[in-house]
């Protein structure tokens, strides 16, 4: 893959009153135009990540760089001019009284001309597929619809980087699909670099690389396949075995031999229909 | 104890211009010792039958009927006390309603309500505690240093501690991470069958229904759509997915995997055992065949 566009070098943080670091000298990178899933059970370290990488919060000890700049309290507002994020409740997160101010809104605060503002709102909701609700208000949408919003309020912006933080947790599953779509076509249209934080194994499954957190570190690195053939140990970690992996016990227990670890449903579908045509 | 609605109605803010009709001649049965799922989307009205259950809500048409006692539109309905003792329900998130200085007292907090003794509903809080999976060590601390999972489990006592006959869960895994969920979602079994308790279950979750439940309802716009048990209501998928409702995974791998190898298994299968058995007999019929 191609340049690190986030690296963290041994960032280890603490909150106040707490005996145990939150974060404990975690080191890795982030490369641009990748989808990166950190997956970890309540209280695994995950969202204190997220709190540093847009400088919420500050490590204790060691760096963390965003294109090239270290993460300081000096150049906070540069480095979240890049980095976009999306929170978990939909509606904590509203903050226009319709849809498009709402996407207006982050426009407003950083001084965007008002022909280019226009411009923008319609452009990042129409690659949310929302540009038919500029001036709904939002308790007339649903949680996904919110959470696309919320999404284009970010693009509008243009970062580089968007950070998801449990962005789906409270969607109901068709919410969930919804946000999820959005994001892959996103990724898939322009370099945009994802960060999806989630203890939802099925949107990890959906990335490109896979980041295990336990206890405030980094357990294992890997690509879907990889991390997915932990098998038991994620469910030892307060994780859970994607769908596809217990079919796929459950095929190789009534005797059906299947080559590879890891397939998603898709995948897995076409491989016991080929099985059928060897047999 | 039984529940029923009968034909209810209930519209918010009634005869005002912002009236709206929530629910519509919803009629369901709640025989004692059932687990129900309710099923629906956000703003099916789901929330509105849940808050029925124990009368926070009075029926705009149509009978409420919860043990002996009949809350009916159209009349005084005095004294739901006892009837609110005995129906306990965990709303979503309820750690956001904890209050007190201490576990134990933000326990005892709703069964002294009821006029329960100091000492009885100590002894409650401790049976409860015990039930939730959690110890007596942290009787004595404060809610709010305790971390998420224990804070919900703290809450979800509290409905134990007044010995509800019937508990109303509303999205109780919310937020949780899997092994949170899965430990309280078995938890609330265990405690159904050992308590005898009927519980209702309301969940965007159809894999939490087929797994638990023993009738399921499903909710759309207002309305009771479909009823019945989990074979029932996802033996025929198709439907539930044109009302742009989900069936559990299980099901809807079953569908991917006829359609690409244009079979049909004998039934719909909810587990992933039964499943894999159907599809390996018939992927050795195949050779003979």
């Amino acid at each position: 893959m191609s340049k690190a566009i986030v690296s963290l070098k041994e960032v280890t943080f603490q909150y106040d009153g707490q005996e145990r670091n939150a974060l404990n000298h975690v080191s890795f990178e982030i490369y641009e135009g990748e989808w990166l899933a950190i997956v970890g059970h309540n209280g695994s370290g995950k969202s204190t990540m997220a709190k540093l990488l847009n400088g919420l919060q500050f490590p204790k000890e060691g760096e963390i760089t965003v294109s090239g700049m270290k993460l300081v309290e000096e150049n906070i507002w540069d480095i979240r001019k890049k980095i976009g994020m999306v929170f978990q409740n939909p509606d904590n997160q509203f903050v226009g009284t319709t849809v498009q101010d709402d996407v207006a809104f982050g426009l407003e605060n950083m001084g965007i001309p008002r022909e280019e503002m226009i411009h923008r709102v319609e452009d990042s909701l129409k690659k949310v597929k929302m540009d038919t609700f500029l001036h709904q208000e939002p308790h007339h949408l649903s949680g996904g619809q919110k959470q696309r919003v919320a999404i284009a309020g970010v693009l509008a912006l243009r970062p580089a980087i968007i950070i998801l933080d449990e962005a789906t947790s409270m969607l109901d599953p068709r919410g969930r699909a919804e946000v999820l779509e959005t994001v892959r076509t996103l990724k898939d249209e322009k370099a945009l670099t994802v960060i999806s934080i989630t203890h939802d194994l099925e949107e990890a499954a959906k990335a490109d690389r896979i980041i295990v957190m336990n206890k405030g570190e980094v357990f294992r690195e890997g690509t879907p396949e990889e991390i997915f053939s932990m098998d038991e140990q994620l469910i030892e970690l307060g994780l859970d075995i994607p769908f596809s992996v217990k079919v796929m016990k459950a095929f190789r227990k009534q005797g059906i031999s299947l080559a590879k670890h890891y397939l998603s449903e898709e995948e897995l579908v076409e491989e016991l229909w080929t099985f059928r045509s060897r047999m | 104890m039984d529940i029923s609605l009968s034909h209810v109605d209930y519209r918010y803010q009634a005869n005002t211009p912002f009236e709206r009709l929530a629910i519509q001649d919803v009629s369901i049965e709640i025989p004692s010792g059932t687990y129900l799922a309710i099923i629906g989307h956000t703003g099916s009205g789901k929330s509105t039958v849940l808050q029925h259950l124990n009368a926070l809500l009075i029926p705009s048409e149509g009978t409420v009927t919860i043990g002996d006692r009949e809350i009916k539109a159209h009349q005084k309905n005095k004294d739901l006390r006892p009837v609110r003792q005995r129906v306990g329900i965990v709303f979503q998130f309820p750690e956001h309603q904890l209050f007190e200085e201490t576990v134990e007292k933000d326990i005892i907090f709703g069964p002294m309500n009821f006029g329960v003794s100091e000492a009885e509903a100590k002894k409650r809080a401790r049976i409860a505690l015990k039930q939730v999976g959690l110890t007596e060590e942290i009787l004595d601390k404060s809610p709010f240093d305790l971390s998420g999972g224990q804070m919900r489990r703290v809450a979800i006592a509290g409905v134990l501690a007044m010995d509800p006959d019937v508990i109303v869960l509303d999205e109780p895994t919310a937020g949780l991470d899997p092994r949170g969920r899965k430990e309280i979602m078995d938890m609330f079994y265990a405690l159904h069958n050992e308590r005898k308790l009927s519980t209702i279950l309301v969940t965007h979750s159809m894999e939490d229904a087929a797994r638990y439940a023993d009738q399921i309802v499903i909710m759309q716009q207002g309305k009771v759509v479909k009823k019945g048990s989990p074979e029932e209501i996802f033996s025929a998928p198709q439907d539930l997915m044109q009302m742009g409702l989900d069936v559990p995974e299980v099901v809807r791998f079953q569908l991917k995997l006829e359609e690409k190898g244009n079979i049909k298994l004998e039934k719909i299968f909810l587990s992933i055992e039964q499943l894999s058995a159907a599809v390996a007999e018939q992927l050795r019929r195949g050779v003979t065949s």
